[in-house]
């Protein structure tokens, strides 16, 4: 099981990477920062970062405005 | 220290100013979010501060970022100074006035213990976010999401993922307007939660004997 923003769980599954948790959680890839286990993930890695099961995840957008 | 001396950080928190005093915090943008945070961290005790932004000031800027009539036409980071030394004429200002890239991010912050993200553009928080935690996977960065609006106090939280702490309500886009009064309120959030972590860690480190 996977964790995502100390909130939401989906169900964990082998080879699993960032690319799958945002389509899973229907995010747009844009305005995002992907954190795993509380590391950052770039952006160029969503693709090939693997998830381990009993991650937590945090995916937060980022709003214009400052 | 001279300002250890002067009466300036009276009123501050009991042992906190002697581990700000030697704590350097860049900025990175001196908008609304990075001119109130510079502002907060200066009247807080911040030994050194490190700005950076290309921007000019404008009237359009006057209605949330901490500037005043006779700064228009000035580079944002010369008014800053200028203010934030006649808070604290002892603060250490390293200002630096320059479109910001990912690549500049390690040599421009390399002594800073913490980063404060105070840029508008989305994108420009991301490769900002990302260029820090590369160049510094230790050191924290504090951001700001969503501060737009008016009200809805009660939205602006704070998230944490490791190094990573972003304030705001994460949706407000700037599309909706800016309003002074909450992007003080992130701003100061920011400022808030910096202090927190360089007290938190310099009373740690100091413990430990390093």
């Amino acid at each position: 099981m996977i964790r995502v923003n100390n909130r939401d769980t989906i169900e964990w599954k082998k080879g699993m990477t960032v690319k799958d948790v945002l389509t899973a959680m229907s995010y747009d890839y844009a305005l995002i920062t992907v954190t795993v286990n509380n590391h950052l993930v770039p952006h160029e890695e969503y693709d090939t970062c693997p998830v381990p099961d009993n991650a937590e995840v945090g995916v937060f957008h980022l709003a214009h405005g400052g | 220290m001279t300002t250890t001396k002067s009466k300036l950080f009276d009123r501050n928190v009991p042992g906190s100013t002697e581990i700000l005093q030697k704590s350097t915090v860049g900025i990175a943008g001196c908008g609304g979010l990075g001119s109130n945070a510079a502002v907060s961290l200066a009247r807080a005790g911040i030994g050194t501060l490190i700005i950076a932004d290309h921007d000019i000031v404008e009237e359009s800027n006057l209605n949330r970022q901490h500037y005043f009539q006779s700064d228009i036409g000035e580079k944002k980071v010369t008014a800053l100074s200028k203010h934030l030394k006649a808070i604290n004429p002892h603060l250490k200002i390293k200002a630096i006035n320059k479109c910001l890239q990912a690549s500049d991010v390690p040599e421009t912050f390399k002594n800073a213990d913490l980063l404060i993200e105070a840029f508008d553009r989305a994108d420009a928080k991301s490769w900002l976010i990302e260029a820090w935690c590369c160049a510094f996977p230790g050191k924290p960065v504090v951001c700001a999401s969503g501060l737009s609006g008016i009200g809805k106090t009660e939205d602006l939280k704070v998230q944490h993922a490791g190094n990573i702490h972003i304030v705001g309500d994460c949706t407000s886009d700037m599309s909706m307007g800016l309003c002074s009064a909450r992007v003080a309120i992130a701003a100061n959030m920011e400022a808030n939660i910096a202090v927190e972590l360089l007290t938190n860690r310099k009373a740690d480190e100091r413990d430990q004997g390093k």
